[in-house]
């Protein structure tokens, strides 16, 4: 009983710090509609600052000036980094403001280590507050009962700012209605950068606690973005109360988890989330969007099919890819393989993300699934790869059906989360379901079949897979089914009032893209002879999202360039620079704000009419 | 035949009624307007009629077949077509490929994946947007359309389902005063050379006194007069609560039937 107690009081003091980083994650979501994945990044950054401020500053008053001043600091680069760069991208879709801060997220994690070093770091315990305070017996930290109290002291203190001064009046005014507010004349460019500061602020300061507590890392900030995603998506998004009721609700939930389910503690908060997410599609105290952005893609031009020199082109590249293998060593054969495997994987989310509108933060869960459904048929069954290759995507088709059920009763950001929240699912039980799949041993001894064994052979059954897999979305997106799956998206109250069935044509279409990535994924996993939890990892869903956006929403074919540019350089990089993530983050921020059409949309827009004016319009009008 | 027969629907938000038992019939081929200041509960009422909103009691029949308790795309696939106030099209597709999906509904080809939709049921499209006056257009991005030209998109989109009724809300709201004229000539035309009853709400006393057969209207949730347009427009209450002091339509209509 005593233990528990102090469990719980230790899950309270967890919750403040998360309440801090996600109560600003929501307000800066709230008034600019800016989901910042870089937030965990900001979060880290503080707990940096705060350490070396600390190892300077000294005393109880010192101790306490450098968390606050390491919070100032961040929050002063986030306040420059609003204007110099979201600035320009807030007429964007959402998604592009999501893949800048997910560019600037990959740059501070390379900048973080170039400055601190990779090595843990740990902070100095809080000056008076190193002892442990006697609790029914039990002993608990003294520092983690200002924690517990440093929650509801800020919510109070945001409370009060919201209510009582005419800033809080104007961003509560602004999260509801922004065009009205700008309308009565208030300068949203100050509004928006202060709002951005006092989200940046609330983060650094969340991660500068925690420094007496855990040990300073450089991957704190995936870690705790995850979970912020979860609080505001629970508590509803652009709601403080909420983000702090979500926030005692998962820390309890994480504290209590391991001692009564310690076998699935991850998966059980992922799923308290997905149970209040189709309870509550908005969130505990969340409302509906107001202003709902027009869905992804609906501003954009028709989808082309292919005239004759377009098909000509495709012939052209697919014979190119089938010489590779004359000119190109094994090496390159196999970085050829993972591209085509990838450019499958990029077209299969495009078509549940650009042609359905569905964003998914987790399309890594279906190529796990397909991956993993292969090492288990091989440590099982010894099935040979004739077989596997069929069956491994079965695994990944019945989840998307099983996921898919859920996500197409949601929209937008909403959804979005929802699938982060089945892929950590997934990544959770292969992480912790050690009996069968090994946990982070992973299933070893995937090999393809004697005849594919040489990297020529199985380049080209993995050509031959993915061309034909690749053609057959192509097929789909302009077939019938294509057009109501992309009228869905469009609009909503006009499929239904043509008779379509939008959540089965979306389940459908979940499902199939579901399966396209299942299918990569299997290959994947031959390709490596192995499959590890880290194929259902958030940077797998992540490289997805980057690939489909680099390459361009607008068109079919670009998820596949943004897919071959992109992983041709990240292995590049990787191989080559030390510093990788640094120039692939800040590469993708240019890209963002140079062509926020993407490569082939670009392409689409500034490139080829050059070339169509020759060509006759194939598209006749009869 | 009686095309809708609606009885005693009423709906409630909170304390507002937006509808007190609203009654009345639809006759085939007609032609009926719905008039009635903001927030008479028009919307509310076409919202009921296809299904977007379930009234709180009451029922509404088509050809006898009850439609309370069933979806938009249910009703669409009774034969219930409509337009927006606010119009609602795919942004995405060219003007052809907005009737081409309607088309493509009604056959129920939705889940094909083999064929081409471009290549499918194109000269049924392209006979209907002819209908409206819209094939000039037909390759064009509906999101570069002009407001006038969607609303005709619209009624093209909703006569391919070949509609028993059609529910028109504000047809000719944002267009310019020959074009209002035009669309309602065309609608009328159709309307009649189909059989298809049409139920319209319009702001536009020139419009509804021209080309409806009959004038409902409606007041705080209720019907407060209906009858021939010369009856309505006759009619004390409806002057009084609707038309103000009656001085602009008064007597002698003030109807130039627009050239």
């Amino acid at each position: 009983m005593d233990f528990l107690f102090v469990q719980f009081l230790n899950g309270l003091a967890s919750a403040s710090s998360l309440f801090l980083v996600a109560s600003g994650l929501s307000i800066i979501f709230g008034v600019t509609r800016i989901v910042n994945f870089a937030h965990g990044a900001f979060y880290m950054l503080g707990a940096y600052i705060a350490y070396t401020l600390t190892q300077h500053l000294t005393g109880v008053v010192g101790f306490w000036t450098a968390l606050l001043l390491a919070a100032l600091i961040v929050a002063a680069l986030g306040a420059l980094i609003e204007m110099t760069l979201l600035r320009r991208i807030y007429d964007a879709p959402e998604l592009f403001q999501l893949l800048a801060t997910f560019g600037l997220t990959l740059m501070v994690e390379d900048l973080v280590v170039m400055i601190w070093g990779p090595m843990e770091l740990l902070g100095p315990r809080a000056p008076g507050l190193e002892g442990a305070v006697p609790v029914f017996g039990q002993l608990f930290p003294a520092y983690d009962f200002v924690l517990i109290a440093l929650g509801p002291v800020v919510l109070g203190g945001l409370w009060l700012l919201f209510k009582k001064t005419r800033w809080g009046v104007l961003v509560r005014a602004a999260t509801q209605d922004r065009t009205m507010v700008s309308a009565l004349g208030v300068n949203q460019s100050w509004l928006f950068t202060s709002v951005f500061a006092l989200g940046i602020f609330l983060a650094a300061l969340g991660g500068a606690v925690q420094i007496p507590r855990e040990a300073v890392h450089h991957m704190m900030d995936l870690q705790i973005i995850v979970e912020v995603f979860v609080v505001v998506v629970i508590g509803g998004l652009g709601n403080v109360f909420g983000a702090f009721l979500a926030a005692v609700i998962i820390s309890e939930l994480n504290a209590f988890g391991i001692l009564l389910f310690p076998k699935i503690s991850l998966v059980l908060v992922f799923l308290v989330m997905a149970v209040v997410l189709v309870v509550r599609p908005h969130g505990l105290l969340g409302k509906a969007e107001s202003d709902s952005r027009p869905a992804i893609g609906t501003a954009i031009e028709p989808f082309r099919r292919f005239g004759t020199r377009g098909r000509n082109a495709m012939v052209a590249v697919l014979l190119g890819l089938a010489l590779v293998p004359l000119f190109a060593g094994n090496y390159l054969m196999s970085v050829g393989t993972e591209l085509l495997i990838f450019a499958l994987f990029a077209a299969s989310l495009h078509l549940m993300m650009g042609v359905g509108g569905m964003v998914s933060f987790g399309h890594a869960a279906y190529f796990g699934l397909g991956a993993y459904g292969a090492g288990l048929l091989v440590k099982y069954l010894g099935a040979p790869m004739e077989a596997a290759l069929v069956a491994g995507p079965v695994l990944a088709v019945a989840g998307a059906i099983l996921f898919g059920w859920f996500c197409v009763r949601l929209s937008g950001v909403y959804l979005a989360m929802l699938t982060l929240a089945f892929a950590q699912i997934v990544w959770s039980i292969m992480f912790q379901w050690y009996d069968v799949t090994g946990g982070d041993n992973g299933i070893l001894g995937i090999w393809p079949s004697r005849w594919a064994s040489d990297p020529m052979v199985f380049y080209y059954v993995t050509l031959a897979l993915c061309a034909a897999c690749i053609y057959a979305i192509r097929r789909i997106v302009f077939s019938p089914f294509g057009y109501a799956v992309r009228g869905c998206r469009d609009s909503v109250m006009r499929a239904e009032s043509i008779g379509i069935d939008r959540q089965r044509i979306q389940w459908l279409a979940f499902t199939l893209a579901g399966t396209f990535a299942g299918i990569a994924g299997t290959l994947y996993a031959y390709l490596k002879g192995s499959v590890f939890p880290d194929v259902v990892g958030i940077p797998t869903s992540v490289d997805g999202l980057v690939m489909v956006l680099l390459g361009g929403l607008q068109t079919v074919g670009g998820p596949i360039v943004g897919a071959a540019a992109y992983k041709a350089l990240s292995i590049w990089m990787t191989s080559q620079i030390d510093f990788w993530k640094l120039v692939l983050g800040a590469l993708i921020v240019v890209l963002v704000i140079a062509f926020p059409e993407g490569i082939a949309g670009f392409w689409q827009r500034r490139v080829s009419p050059l070339f169509r004016r020759s060509e006759t319009e194939e598209e006749a009008i009869p | 035949m009686t095309a809708l027969v609606v009885q005693d629907l009423r709906k409630s938000f909170g304390g507002v009624e937006a509808a007190k038992g609203i009654t009345f019939t639809v006759a085939e081929s007609e032609l009926l307007a719905l008039i009635g200041p903001n927030g008479a509960g028009k919307s509310t009422c076409f919202n009921m009629l296809n299904g977007q909103l379930k009234p709180d009691s009451g029922s509404i029949k088509l050809f006898g077949q009850e439609i309370v308790g069933k979806r938009p795309r249910e009703v669409w696939r009774m034969g219930v077509g409509r337009t927006f106030q606010i119009t609602a099209t795919f942004g995405s597709m060219t003007v052809i490929e907005n009737v081409q999906m309607a088309l493509l509904s009604h056959h129920r080809r939705l889940r094909a994946m083999i064929p081409f939709a471009g290549d499918l049921y194109r000269d049924e499209a392209w006979e209907l947007l002819e209908l409206v006056g819209m094939a000039d257009q037909a390759g064009r991005a509906c999101g570069t359309l002009a407001y006038g030209d969607l609303k005709r998109l619209e009624l093209a989109i909703a006569l391919a389902n070949q509609p028993r009724v059609l529910l028109m809300d504000e047809p000719t709201a944002g267009m310019a005063p020959r074009e209002r004229v035009q669309l309602m000539q065309l609608t009328a035309d159709i309307v009649r050379a189909r059989g298809v009853s049409v139920l319209f709400t319009e702001h536009d006393m020139d419009v509804v006194f021209t080309h409806a057969d009959r004038v409902m209207v409606l007041n705080r949730g209720e019907l407060i007069a209906q009858g021939s347009p010369q009856e309505v427009r006759n009619n004390s209450d409806v002057q009084s609560i609707y038309l103000g002091s009656g001085a602009l339509y008064g007597a002698e209509p003030a109807m130039e039937a627009s050239a």
